[in-house]
């Protein structure tokens, strides 16, 4: 399987196979690279920014960039640290992100990035926009407040379900993830609380309904575990599901 | 014509392909001033496209919109160059005349009046666009005249036809524009020497892309024909957007046949037999003449089957319209564009030589670059290399508006001083010169000795000259809202960045910012350059941290003398609730800024 090429990680060496990208490899040799935008089950998209690493003194996304033989990916220093969080910020100063009122507070990627990469504030000016929620389904409601333009529900409805449900409108920093039916409506749409595209969401954009809180806020996912250590709450969906009698 | 029969003729002209839909999109647009909810339904249909793709294609390009515009829909240019040429003040004055308010339609849906970004008419501004259809040389008569037409419901088509008149405005010509080649001279070089003797030519000659970012033409020609496929594609970039430029509008004008000659040259080399013209919405009055000199060379044997008689060269060019999208000028976003969808950059790798049009191998070139490819391998690559810098051969167009006597085109032999075109365009007292458009260096004067070429100032050949009475924050100012309008909103950095910095250069226009805002403005400037995913969002800080840099007297000047100063003005926040109660007495304000 390996054909012995290798690439060092923060001075660790992280072996590769041809076609890989960074993070496959890295995610791969159970190292981590914080990351919101991508998910190992689909083609990488590289939007969020937060997996940028240092390759030969340049910025790349780790989820896109092309694993090489030999680079030194620089995945910890003070500016790869620093320009992470201030992305982070950026987030969640561009959405409505209140964790404390938040059913997805600790189990939420977002979240978990910004305290792995000790994000205290969001330091910057809030946007504050205007956002709805739609909560037109009968099993999921989205809260478009809190959506983060990841594209996950949007890929993993077209490239899974085949269904096609979102798409993004607009452009800029008017960008919005929209929903494809007749009157834009969640509920009008051929979306299905089993869809993969309702257990993709990294943050509690997509949520399903009838369940509140069920878990104890401190007994959540990353509450347990930082997310270097659990990975993708996306992963951890599906036992939650099963959990649940789903 | 109902809807439906609208759609068909458009549709008749080509296949019903998904890849059109932006091009049936902007016919759509231009009947109807907006894009009904029935036709979104009926292309969803017929393309098997989900309706919130067609949205989001609509709504990615400021020209295509959901609800209908005025039967005139007016745009004003919105660039630096048209702002120092009073646009600001003109387009006041017609929204006053016909009673409208910027960007919402008339009630009687007359007439929308809203600003665009340049629309690349910087050297005879202000200039606007009606109906798609560019106008150039606005002031305060014009204005009048243009709201009689309106009000007098004088189809555009009536409207005098000086109003439309674009110069080429040619001041210096070198070897490019003033070689006298006959058309089909390249085509005929290229028979007789065969592809891989004119394919060195190119490659020896050195030449570089003249859209700015300078990559060896004959390297990508190299690259896209060795990759095997079917079919390979030629696509010429004339999505000329970058503000202040408009070099490729006077090759489009006089040189078109150049341009032609130049991609067909290059589908010989690298084996396409398709091929296609990107040009820019702004651009919609040279479409037609465009298409008839497609259909002089069809004629003429010089494009089509059989080209020359040459038994299997077959080739032939599409042009494609554009509908208001900067970013569509990078090439893996133009290639997007092509494809009928949003203009979003591609991961790169793979590259568009291997990967571009419909995962073809494809070339995408400048306007500029095919006319100089086809004048190499018509004269050589010796020819060529004779004039410009050891690391820059050839000339270079340069778009030159702004303060100075001699606003137009200027050719130059690379190398060239900028002091030495300041001189020639009759520029005096200068403050900068912004080289490269908005994405591109504030040059100060005691840099005026510096170079056009790539080894020292690159440029895609927009030249502004500020003179001493101008305030540069304004410049700054105007990029920074031009880039948050253009970003196309993939990656965080530029998204929200981008944003935030406008509101920051914003706030020290105002005189509202402390110390502390310009040390944010760096950091974000420079996380947007190293972390953005693409040209676009990694040079949108460029002018805010090449002032900061080399013009910090202009932020200096307008600082609040405290180190920090809130984003938010405390009694501004209180007008809603004044507004609520009636009151403006004194104590329902707070004092906070002065």
């Amino acid at each position: 399987m390996n054909n012995g090429k290798t690439f060092k990680l923060d001075g660790k060496t992280i072996t590769f196979e041809d076609g890989d990208t960074i993070m496959d490899a890295v995610l791969r040799a159970g190292e981590y690279i914080p990351h919101l935008c991508h998910n190992p089950e689909f083609t990488p998209h590289g939007s969020c920014r937060v997996c940028i690493v240092g390759v030969n003194g340049r910025q790349v996304s780790a989820c896109t960039a092309p694993a090489a033989e030999n680079i030194e990916v620089d995945n910890t220093s003070e500016q790869i640290m620093n320009q992470r969080r201030a992305l982070l910020q950026m987030l969640f100063v561009e959405g409505n992100h209140v964790c404390p009122g938040c059913e997805k507070s600790g189990a939420c990627q977002l979240q978990a990035v910004a305290y792995y990469s000790n994000m205290l504030s969001p330091h910057f000016t809030h946007f504050f926009p205007r956002r709805s929620v739609d909560a037109s389904h009968p099993d999921t409601a989205i809260d478009f407040n809190r959506c983060i333009l990841c594209e996950l529900c949007v890929r993993a409805s077209r490239d899974f379900d085949h269904k096609n449900v979102f798409a993004i409108d607009g452009r800029g920093i008017n960008s919005r993830l929209v929903v494809n039916s007749p009157s834009g409506k969640l509920g009008d749409s051929a979306f299905t609380a089993t869809d993969k595209a309702a257990h993709v969401c990294p943050v509690g954009a997509i949520l399903p309904k009838h369940r509140g809180y069920e878990q104890p806020i401190g007994d959540r996912l990353y509450d347990r575990q930082p997310i270097s250590v659990v990975g993708d709450v996306a992963a951890h969906e599906q036992d939650e599901d099963e959990s649940h009698g789903r | 014509m109902s809807i439906d029969e609208f759609i068909s003729t458009v549709m008749s002209s080509a296949d019903q392909r998904p890849d059109h839909l932006l091009q049936y999109l902007y016919e759509i647009q231009y009947q109807y001033s907006y894009i009904p909810q029935q036709a979104i339904r009926l292309l969803a249909a017929r393309l098997s496209l989900t309706e919130a793709h067609i949205h989001g294609v609509i709504g990615f390009y400021s020209f295509l919109h959901t609800t209908p515009r005025g039967t005139y829909d007016i745009l004003i240019s919105d660039s630096i160059t048209d702002h120092m040429l009073e646009s600001r003040s003109l387009f006041e004055l017609l929204c006053r005349k016909l009673g409208v308010t910027p960007g919402v339609p008339r009630n009687d849906g007359r007439v929308t009046v809203d600003t665009t970004s340049c629309t690349g008419m910087c050297d005879q501004g202000p200039a606007m666009l009606v109906n798609g259809w560019a106008v150039t040389r606005l002031n305060e008569s014009r204005i009048a005249s243009i709201a009689e037409l309106i009000e007098s419901q004088t189809a555009v088509e009536q409207w005098p036809r000086e109003f439309f008149h674009v110069d080429d405005n040619i001041q210096r010509r070198d070897i490019l524009l003033s070689d006298d080649s006959n058309n089909g001279d390249a085509l005929k070089a290229f028979l007789k020497a065969g592809a891989d003797a004119i394919l060195e030519h190119i490659e020896k000659s050195g030449l570089r892309g003249r859209g700015g970012a300078g990559f060896r033409t004959g390297m990508k020609w190299r690259y896209c024909k060795q990759t095997e496929a079917d079919q390979h594609y030629v696509v010429c970039n004339a999505d000329e957007g970058e503000p202040g430029t408009f070099k490729d509008r006077i090759l489009l004008n006089s040189y078109a046949d150049r341009v032609f000659e130049g991609m067909t040259l290059c589908a010989g080399v690298i084996g396409a037999s398709r091929g296609y013209l990107y040009l820019r919405g702004e651009y919609r009055y040279l479409r037609a003449p465009l298409e008839k000199a497609l259909q002089k060379r069809r004629k003429a044997g010089l494009l089509g089957k059989d080209i020359l008689g040459k038994d299997g060269f077959d080739f032939d060019i599409e042009i494609h319209m554009g509908a208001g999208a900067y970013i569509c000028g990078e090439e893996s976003s133009l290639i997007e564009s092509l494809e009928g969808k949003r203009g979003i950059p591609r991961i790169r790798p793979p590259f568009p030589v291997t990967h571009g049009y419909l995962n073809k191998p494809t070339v995408v070139n400048n306007v500029e670059t095919f006319i100089a490819a086809a004048l190499i391998a018509i004269h050589g690559n010796e020819w060529f290399r004779s004039v410009g810098t050891e690391e820059s051969s050839g000339t270079k167009l340069l778009s030159i508006s702004g303060d100075c006597e001699r606003p137009g085109i200027y050719e130059y032999p690379f190398g060239v001083s900028i002091q030495h075109i300041l001189h020639d365009c009759g520029a005096h007292d200068c403050q900068a010169v912004q080289v490269a458009g908005a994405a591109g260096a504030t040059v100060p004067p005691e840099e005026f000795g510096r170079l056009i070429a790539f080894e020292d100032v690159a440029t895609g050949g927009s030249l502004m000259v500020f003179d001493q009475k101008r305030d540069l924050m304004d410049m700054v100012q105007n990029f920074a809202h031009f880039f948050v309008h253009e970003s196309c909103g993939f990656c965080t950095p530029c998204r929200v960045g981008g944003a935030l910095l406008k509101d920051l250069v914003d706030k020290v226009h105002a005189g509202d910012a402390g110390q502390y805002d310009l040390e944010e403005m760096k950091n974000i400037g420079m996380l947007m350059r190293s972390t953005s995913h693409c040209g676009l969002g990694t040079t949108a800080p460029n002018p805010v941290l090449d002032s900061l840099h080399k013009f910090p007297h202009i932020y200096e000047t307008r600082l609040k003398h405290s180190n920090y100063e809130p984003a938010f003005d405390l009694d501004a926040a209180l007008q809603e609730a004044r507004d609520i109660t009636g009151r403006d007495d004194a104590g329902a304000h707070i004092r906070t800024r002065s």
